[in-house]
């Protein structure tokens, strides 16, 4: 049952060194206050998984809060690279980062097995690509194979379940007694959560009743670990119905992350030095 | 390919990127459905619906279906999409029930590499794969939209660094090593059926499915096209000259990016 706690009492409680997490929101509801106060307690050894790795996971990356990266598209939308990212995979700085790459709908579908209990999922994908042979890399266990199916002795896809310690998103509001509603573009929140041990969902703000909404998404309080109020918790995404994208956000940091030197004074300016709560 | 274009013809100077964009924009016929690539593809598939295609049904993989855009979005989950779109729904279904089942007319996808055989690459560039020189964004939603659309349009700038004769990493699949590869690796969509750059359009020859130079932009040069394709370019017998951008297309895109500033 969720429980309603502060933004660094919630990453305290969920996340702890070496915890494989998923923080996920498809250009919208990212939840980039979770990850700054993911940066500021320090945590180390993660495994990132998340579909786009965009800005959030720059962050983090550059920050050196993670060991491995489980994604399917790391870039800055609409600008660019990550430079973070690319100096972590081309250069191990601030310290090495493994990789685990699948396309988006290997990494929907891995999602969904997770959340349903089941071991893989099976789709029409990859047949041809390199994803499909980085399977065979010594060191990493294979997360897509092929698989007949039984009926109709088709070969398709199977790729594996992911299974997060914890899920992190962004949500527009919860009620008080921690169910949580987003709507717009839920992209693949839900499965995250309910593939996930623990979740961390951040709103902006907590109601006494959640009025239903067309084409909204409800997670029970019974499905949630903790609730936190993070009012602005998307920023620079947005979240529909209460703030609009920060494009200037995105193209800005192109040039933060480029040098690790202005990257290391952002991290101090913006993370370190700024309590939850002031953001 | 002379279009009906060439009439509107005027003097107005447009840049290569513009030319690129209406040409590709064309390539999008009304009422198509389009699943719709970031970058340079969104660019143009939003310029269709503004000029000829008002019908054209804009698919993008943050799970908006039928968005209707009046400025070009940054990003493919700007929240305008989701405020215009007949549907919004999760990434998982947007894969599995709309994509996978091929029932989407064309994939309209950038590269950052792109073979002689429309193979595409936007994992990494020289070195191996675990040491690259360059880590480039990854797949994204590419390898299924190049697998299952009913065909695929490429729209990317030309350059002989990233016309290869093959590509580094095998993103998304376009012919594979030729004839008959689709079939045997069970790809239910046709395929890349045009390659939009800069200069002009490359078709794959219908035997040897090599992507060959058929279209050209005015004052391009044949010549210009292969210096600027890593691969030995084969030339049509007389490539088409393609109709510059009438006012109303220019028009329509500038004041597109004028919004979107």
């Amino acid at each position: 049952m969720a429980e309603i706690v502060s933004l660094a009492e919630a990453v305290q409680r969920a996340i702890h060194d070496g915890d494989a997490v998923a923080m996920e929101g498809f250009t919208h509801l990212i939840p980039f206050a979770a990850g700054h106060e993911v940066i500021r307690q320090r945590r180390r050894d993660l495994t990132l998984i998340r579909m786009t790795p965009d800005l959030i996971y720059d962050q983090l990356i550059g920050a050196g809060c993670a060991r491995k990266l489980i994604f399917s598209w790391g870039g800055n939308p609409g600008v660019g690279s990550l430079h973070r990212f690319r100096d972590a995979v081309e250069h191990s700085w601030p310290v090495p980062l493994e990789i685990e790459e699948h396309s988006h709908a290997g990494m929907a579908n891995r999602y969904v097995a997770g959340a349903s209990g089941l071991p893989f999922a099976v789709l029409r994908g990859y047949n041809g690509t390199g994803l499909e042979t980085l399977n065979g890399d010594p060191g990493s266990a294979p997360t897509i194979k092929p698989i007949t199916c039984p009926f109709t002795g088709e070969t398709l896809t199977a790729v594996s379940a992911i299974r997060p310690d914890v899920a992190v998103i962004h949500a527009q509001r919860a009620d008080r007694s921690g169910n949580v509603q987003l709507w717009g573009i839920t992209g693949v929140q839900k499965e995250a959560v309910l593939a996930s041990g623990r979740s961390v969902v951040t709103v902006e703000e907590i109601v006494d009743e959640l009025e239903p909404r067309p084409g909204a998404v409800v997670l029970p309080a019974w499905t949630v670990s903790f609730v936190a109020l993070a009012p602005g918790g998307a920023h620079p995404s947005y979240a529909m119905g209460y703030s609009a994208r920060d494009n200037d956000y995105y193209v800005a940091w192109d040039a933060i992350a480029r040098e690790r030197d202005a990257f290391t004074r952002w991290l101090d300016e913006q993370v370190y030095s700024v309590r939850p709560g002031q953001l | 390919m002379t279009s009906q274009m060439s009439e509107d013809r005027t003097e107005i100077a447009y840049t290569a990127d513009e030319m690129m964009t209406v040409s590709a924009a064309r390539a999008l016929r009304n009422g198509m459905t389009c699943f719709v690539g970031i970058g340079l593809p969104s660019a143009a598939a939003n310029l269709a619906r503004a000029t000829h295609a008002p019908e054209l049904v804009l698919i993008y993989e943050s799970g908006t279906i039928g968005a209707k855009p009046g400025q070009l979005p940054l990003s493919i989950g700007d929240g305008i999409l989701a405020e215009t779109a007949d549907a919004v729904i999760s990434v998982p279904e947007i894969f599995n029930y709309w994509l996978q089942p091929g029932r989407i007319d064309v994939g309209f996808l950038g590269a950052a590499q792109i073979d002689k055989f429309g193979n595409i690459n936007t994992t990494v560039i020289g070195g191996d794969y675990r040491s690259p020189k360059v880590r480039l964004p990854g797949a994204g939603g590419a390898p299924e939209i190049a697998a299952s659309c009913r065909e695929v349009i490429v729209v990317v700038r030309q350059s002989s660094r990233s016309f290869v004769e093959r590509v580094d990493f095998v993103t998304s699949v376009g012919y594979g090593s030729g004839p008959g590869d689709r079939e045997r690796l069970g790809l239910t969509g046709a395929g890349p059926q045009k390659i939009i750059t800069d200069l002009g359009v490359l078709e794959p020859d219908p035997e040897t499915l090599e992507f060959t130079l058929t279209g050209l932009y005015p004052g391009v040069s044949a010549a210009a096209a292969k210096e600027r394709t890593g691969w030995d370019l084969a030339v049509a017998a007389e490539p088409d000259i393609i109709a510059a951008p009438s006012p109303a297309e220019l028009d329509a895109l500038r004041s597109f990016q004028r919004e979107s500033q």
